[in-house]
């Protein structure tokens, strides 16, 4: 009750200072279990992603996040234990510490979806998106039924920089693609190169890229579907 | 004697344009009806769209008349709001501007609209122009990073003063003591040129596009603004005036002064959306952002007003003050 509370309480404000516009692209939003996988500037994104979906889906969607940030106070701890159920895992993994696979398949088995970011620590630095972990190639192996589907978070990096305690707000747009299909037998490194380019041809055009895109870039997002 | 309902004056305002709303909403239903009953029409349904959204619109500008100065004060803060996170979302900041960027949502925004509340003239006129203008760069400078120094602390004043400096002369209207033209006071009315303000500039671009599409054949500034021309622009600005002459009652001006003021605000509003475009263009997007149902962002629809208003305040301020 409480916690269903708190949920509107961030998902308002979560709107008001971003506007979370969702597009989809290729997404159709029937109820299926999934691994939702996004590129990761902020620690509100998996916020952000969680707030954008339609709330059938976002009951089931449990974010996995690191243990390190999220365990740190009273307040973390219950936003993203109780709050938006998420699946911690020990980045700095010690030799008693779970396997975040096992954890995370575990989630999948009970019936959720995952929000996952496969760069695995927010990106920083000033290109687009960091190479993938291969944490998404051995979860999409080991858990075949669910579907994968690349989203792109435009903006929320600058809303909230790293080292900066207070947000600005800014339009934020979240980009949900088509399925990443199934290939048999695919190798680690051709699986992970698809699924960032299926990220990475999200993301909307911006009239100030300097830095060199490793992807063609796709149509401007004001013309897809909403 | 005060008037305890303040505004009430302004009810019949509202009812008129609830009135010209119920038919547009049945004429663009019998259009739907008529030419697309069962499938997508894009200029059909844009109408309907901006129909239901100027429903809102009217609607939400009622409940913070009802609610007075403090109501009018709220919403149009909240406008602000919106409108410079549009703008700032369209502009090339960089990390360094984090603390100019809070500077300017979260106190140079609400400082406006207070000293405004408190009706502190000889600051609120000065405190983006002069203060913010001073002192913003200078954190941006703390922030020791000079790529394209000049660039980013000049749109972010751009954005103050046009989405918070200029908008906030919409309520700036209500600290007014003004003398009507024929000698009686106009003491708890100041809402009423709010309203006019509003309907005049707002009449005008509905109006434009009203005649640019009956009419409209020659492109005004093509490079800017596909859906300007020439005939929406004078037959809109020709009756906006009229408009403004024809309410002239509700105003402190007689009827040539009021079509005089609505011939001004109206061209202030047209050229405001040149400018706008402008920008929109340069940043390679259509609209400024998607908050309002077939208007686009919130800064689509207010850019006319924002051009308008502080001439408006002026001009009022000048001459019946």
């Amino acid at each position: 009750m409480l916690e269903s509370l708190v949920a509107s309480l961030i998902i308002a404000f979560v709107k008001l200072l971003t506007g979370a516009q969702a597009f989809a692209r290729g997404f159709r939003p029937h109820a299926a279990q999934r691994i939702y996988f996004a590129n990761h500037a902020s620690h509100g994104d998996f916020v952000l992603l969680w707030a954008t979906l339609p709330p059938y889906l976002r009951r089931k969607a449990r974010p996995v996040a690191g243990a390190d940030y999220w365990n740190k106070s009273a307040l973390r701890r219950y936003i993203a234990g109780r709050v938006f159920r998420a699946v911690l895992i020990d980045r700095e993994r010690k030799e008693n510490s779970p396997d975040p696979i096992e954890q995370m398949v575990e989630a999948l088995s009970s019936g959720c979806s995952l929000i996952l970011f496969p760069e695995g620590t927010r990106n920083t630095t000033d290109q687009i998106l960091l190479p993938f972990k291969s944490g998404l190639f051995h979860l999409a192996a080991r858990y075949p039924r669910a579907e994968l589907v690349p989203v792109w978070i435009n903006n929320l990096g600058r809303v909230m920089p790293k080292g900066e305690p207070l947000p600005i707000p800014l339009l934020c747009t979240v980009t949900f693609g088509a399925t990443l299909p199934r290939i048999d037998g695919e190798d680690k490194a051709a699986f992970l190169q698809r699924a960032r380019d299926a990220l990475l041809a999200l993301r909307p055009e911006s009239p100030d890229d300097d830095t060199p895109s490793d992807a063609a870039m796709p149509p401007a997002v004001s013309k897809d579907t909403a | 004697m005060q008037n305890p309902f303040p505004s009430m004056y302004a009810l019949p305002i509202f009812l008129g344009a609830a009135g010209v709303l119920s038919v547009a909403t049945i004429v663009g239903w019998v259009l739907k009806q008529r030419y697309a009953p069962d499938e997508a029409h894009s200029t059909i349904d844009n109408l309907n769209s901006r129909i239901r959204a100027w429903w809102w619109m009217v609607g939400v500008l009622a409940v913070a008349f009802w609610l007075g100065k403090s109501g009018v004060i709220v919403l149009f803060g909240l406008l602000s709001f919106f409108a410079l996170r549009e703008f700032i979302t369209l502009c090339y900041t960089r990390r360094g501007d984090h603390t100019v960027l809070l500077l300017s949502f979260f106190i140079a925004l609400p400082m406006q609209y207070v000293l405004i509340w408190i009706d502190w003239y000889g600051l609120y006129s000065i405190f983006i122009p002069v203060y913010a203008f001073l002192i913003l760069p200078i954190f941006a400078a703390l922030g020791a990073d000079t790529t394209r120094f000049l660039e980013r602390a000049s749109k972010v004043q751009w954005g103050l003063m046009i989405c918070v400096f200029c908008l906030s002369h919409v309520p700036a209207l209500m600290t007014l003591n003004i003398t009507a033209s024929d000698g009686r006071g106009y003491e708890g009315r100041n809402l009423l040129l709010i309203a006019f303000l509003v309907l005049v500039v707002q009449g005008s671009d509905v109006l434009q596009y009203i005649w640019g599409k009956l009419l409209g054949k020659h492109k005004v500034a093509p490079a800017l603004s596909p859906s300007k021309t020439w005939e929406g622009l004078i037959g809109g600005v020709a009756s906006a005036t009229a408009l403004g002459a024809l309410v002239h009652g509700i105003t402190p001006f007689t009827a040539g002064e009021a079509a005089m003021v609505a011939l001004v605000i109206c061209l202030m509003g047209f050229f405001g959306g040149l400018v706008m475009s402008a920008i929109k263009r340069d940043r390679g997007v259509k609209d400024w952002g998607s908050m309002i149902e077939g208007h686009g962002g919130m800064l689509d629809r207010l850019d006319s007003v924002v051009f308008a208003a502080p001439i408006f305040f002026h001009l009022v301020r000048y001459g019946w003050v």
